[in-house]
């Protein structure tokens, strides 16, 4: 049930949008988030995006940890 | 009425009804087989795709299989593609050249004969392209509501050469043989749940239906050292390796990342929770190869169309006994159970 | 695939492998609440990668298992009753109630249908206007905002054949009740989706009021092992806090259109989970102003209580106090093919992950 997955908004028509996961196409109600632009990322979850994926937090994680990484190799 | 009630008793099936389950082709459908159709008509262990029969000093292999994919069109191909690659493949697998296909047809009544007559060229143009006769079936048409559009059921008969016989059974597999796939998983599965999902999905997937056994024939010309195969249909690559690992009580080991499978595919998977190596195909074969030879399986596949995307996705152990482990993507391991219900019901 | 490739890096898991295991100078219990953390961490083959001294529990947060036996039961009722669809998610079709299963009913001719979203629901009741469509509604916080959604489109559609029957849940009071019964944890893997919608701010009050460390963890390899060695930090050095390891997705304030949308349309009620008994202000029931779309006001059902069967260990499961492996019934009676309880039927159930992914044997 927490099953929720990075989607990619492709379209928006009203209240619903277009959203893709790998390819495939899902609708996805947007009555739960404003301001969503074609681009985002958003999670996906029983039909609804729930909320969006923010692209500079992600970069912020990914760079901590590589950092840790690297400062292990050293 | 008392020796019927008393077979009722011992598979201990008297207050149960056939559910949907009992239909994935995995734990449940064996259990089905098992506990009511083997020992009745007399059938030998192991099961297998074909039977070989030896009549008259030639040596045969004898396939059926029933159609009742929903929806009956979906892209990549259809309810007739779907009856003749089927039955073509399980006799290739066994090693066998297919040769004749017996079709019979269960007709819902109000059915369009334009939907009937894309069926049927759909299927002349498969057995053309396999290179196999439909030489005989039957019609049937039922009230409407009584059988979902139609459904199709074939059988099939090959000549199986000296030989190869071992193939179906897995006698000659021994550790140290490699494991490998002639391409993605899990296309025909998401194909056809798109189809059927218009409206919450749309899905750029197709199906892989197809017919092997101009590939499989050239594998088997060119390289010796085939210690088995089988088709991946429903249940998937999971079920197929679970069976061989009963069929030949050693191990295996799969790495997660060797198995390929498309983006959208994954994509779909992760969404709905579902597992690409459970995933039904239609074009897929499993190849045991011997350790000495699989780089030469591996080249014959890749010159073939159907074989381009082969991969090496693991290989047959000592340990582990009856078991198939996965080394999961990220380094961890797992076990690759048997699957017991459906993921999907009427996929293939 | 973005968002989901870079986490299952597999030079990146090593290295947080090794910083975990270098860190890790005693004995932890962490408990993960989530199911789908469970299945992930077993999907993925982590909890054979963790050195022996951390153990990983897990918790009550697989809406499945927590569901009694009488919601099955009422929805078995209501599709026997005629003219009436039943909507569910998967995940319900399997579970046994007392008696009989939605599968099973299926099977013997109920009208019972999957769905993947509660608007699918809502289109099979426009599409079926003579027909009574009820959707069953279970999850937690990550899922009941869009049952209320559904619910608002349903009244602003003027939708007079649609129903709900409710089994959403809230995770907070249920975490609170394992800690106040004293289950032996140094922390917890909070529930990123739950906690996207919630706010970090929903589960201050374990370190808070509690003093044990929290992370609120997404579902990637990566997250799930960059949390674990927060937490282990967070024991080493005394200090529990609530912390976010999931920043890309859960913020403090949660996403409070989503909140808002749930306090139109549900309230808070006591609720039965499996296994803890009643838990006060746990379960969401519809508010009076949307009554004419729960079920039970308008087509009330009675169904009988029975008693679990008295081997099955779940409850004791769902609190953390005991593993599949401790139960008798496990792989013997109780296997995917004929679940026994509910912690075998459900994907993301304690039992049905030891048995798919088990490494003994």
């Amino acid at each position: 049930m927490c099953l929720s997955i990075p989607a990619k908004v492709v379209d928006i028509k009203g209240n619903m949008a277009d959203v893709s996961v790998g390819g495939t196409v899902f609708r996805a109600g947007l009555q739960m988030l404003e301001n969503v632009e074609v681009g985002d990322y958003v999670l996906l979850h029983a039909g609804f995006a729930i909320q969006k994926i923010s692209e500079e937090e992600a970069l912020e994680t990914l760079k901590i940890l590589r950092e840790m990484k690297d400062a292990m190799n050293k | 009425m008392k020796e019927h009630a008393t077979h009722f008793i011992n598979t201990g099936l008297m207050n149960e009804y056939v559910s949907l389950n009992h239909g994935s082709g995995g734990s449940l459908t064996n259990k089905l087989i098992r506990n009511v159709f083997v020992k009745r008509f007399g059938l030998a262990e192991p099961l297998t795709d074909s039977a070989v029969l030896k009549e008259a000093g030639i040596m045969l292999a004898f396939t059926t299989d029933s159609y009742v994919v929903d929806p009956i069109f979906f892209p990549g191909g259809d309810i007739g593609k779907l009856a003749v690659c089927g039955t073509v493949n399980d006799l290739a697998v066994s090693g066998a050249m297919p040769r004749y296909i017996s079709s019979s047809f269960i007709i819902e009544e109000g059915f369009s004969f334009h939907d009937l007559i894309l069926i049927a060229d759909s299927m002349s143009l498969e057995a053309k392209k396999a290179g196999v006769k439909i030489v005989t079936g039957d019609t049937k048409v039922v009230e409407k509501g009584k059988c979902d559009k139609i459904f199709i059921t074939t059988s099939g008969i090959g000549i199986l050469s000296p030989g190869l016989e071992h193939i179906s059974t897995g006698k000659n597999v021994k550790p140290g043989d490699k494991l490998i796939i002639n391409g993605p998983v899990g296309n025909h599965a998401i194909a056809v749940l798109g189809a059927r999902k218009k409206l919450t999905f749309n899905s750029p997937v197709t199906s892989d239906c197809a017919s092997l056994n101009h590939l499989i024939s050239k594998v088997l010309d060119e390289c010796d050292e085939i210690h088995f195969m089988r088709d991946l249909t429903r249940g998937g690559l999971a079920i197929v390796l679970n069976e061989l690992t009963h069929l030949i009580l050693s191990g295996i080991v799969i790495n997660e990342s060797s198995v390929p499978v498309e983006e959208p595919v994954k994509g779909l998977c992760e969404i709905l929770g579902f597992d690409p190596l459970y995933l039904a195909n239609e074009g897929k074969v499993l190849f045991v190869a011997g350790d000495d030879e699989y780089k030469k399986v591996l080249s014959v596949l890749h010159s073939h169309p159907l074989g381009k995307y082969s991969e090496v996705i693991g290989e047959v152990v000592e340990n582990d006994r009856n078991l198939v482990i996965l080394n999961t993507a990220i380094g961890g391991r797992r076990i690759l159970d048997m699957p017991s219900g459906m993921q999907l019901p009427r996929i293939c | 695939m973005k968002h989901i490739d870079e986490y299952r890096d597999k030079g990146l898991i090593m290295k947080l492998m090794d910083l975990i295991k270098r860190s890790a100078d005693r004995n932890y219990t962490f408990m993960e609440v989530c199911g789908g953390h469970t299945t992930a961490i077993h999907r993925f083959g982590i909890a054979a990668l963790l050195p022996e001294n951390i153990k990983l529990i897990s918790g009550p947060g697989c809406p499945v298992c927590v569901t009694e036996n009488s919601f099955i039961d009422k929805a078995i009722a209501y599709s026997k009753m005629n003219g009436v669809i039943i909507t569910t998610f998967g995940d319900l079709i399997r579970v046994p109630g007392s008696g009989s299963s939605l599968e099973k009913e299926k099977a013997q001719g109920g009208d019972i249908r999957i769905v993947f979203s509660g608007l699918e629901a809502l289109d099979i009741a426009k599409g079926n206007s003579d027909k009574k469509v009820i959707f069953l509604g279970i999850g937690f916080e990550t899922t009941a905002p869009g049952t209320a959604v559904t619910i608002k489109e349903a009244d602003m559609a003027g939708v007079r054949n649609f129903y709900l029957l409710s089994a959403h849940k809230v995770m907070p009071p249920a975490m609170e009740v394992i800690i106040k019964e004293g289950v032996a944890l140094n922390g917890f893997i909070c529930p990123g989706h739950v906690a996207a919608i919630t706010g970090s701010s929903a589960f201050s009050f374990i370190s808070g009021k509690y003093y044990i460390g929290c992370v609120i963890t997404g579902f990637e390899p990566v997250d799930m092992l960059q949390a674990i060695f927060m937490l282990v930090n967070q024991v080493n050095s005394s200090s529990p806090e609530t912390e976010i390891q999931y920043t890309r997705a859960v913020t403090k304030e949660g996403n409070i259109i989503a909140q808002r949308h749930m306090k139109d349309i549900f309230m808070l009620r006591d609720d039965h989970w499996r296994g803890f008994g009643t838990i006060a202000s746990s379960g969401l029931r519809l508010r009076k102003e949307y009554e004419q779309f729960d079920v039970e006001k308008v087509i009330p059902v009675n169904v009988k209580n029975h008693e679990e069967n008295v081997l099955c260990i779940c409850s004791d499961i769902l609190r953390g106090l005991k593993t599949p492996l401790d139960c008798s019934l496990f792989t013997r009676t109780c296997v995917p093919e004929n679940p026994v309880g509910a912690c075998m039927v459900s994907n993301e159930g304690a039992c049905n992950t030891f048995y798919k992914y088990r490494l003994n044997e």
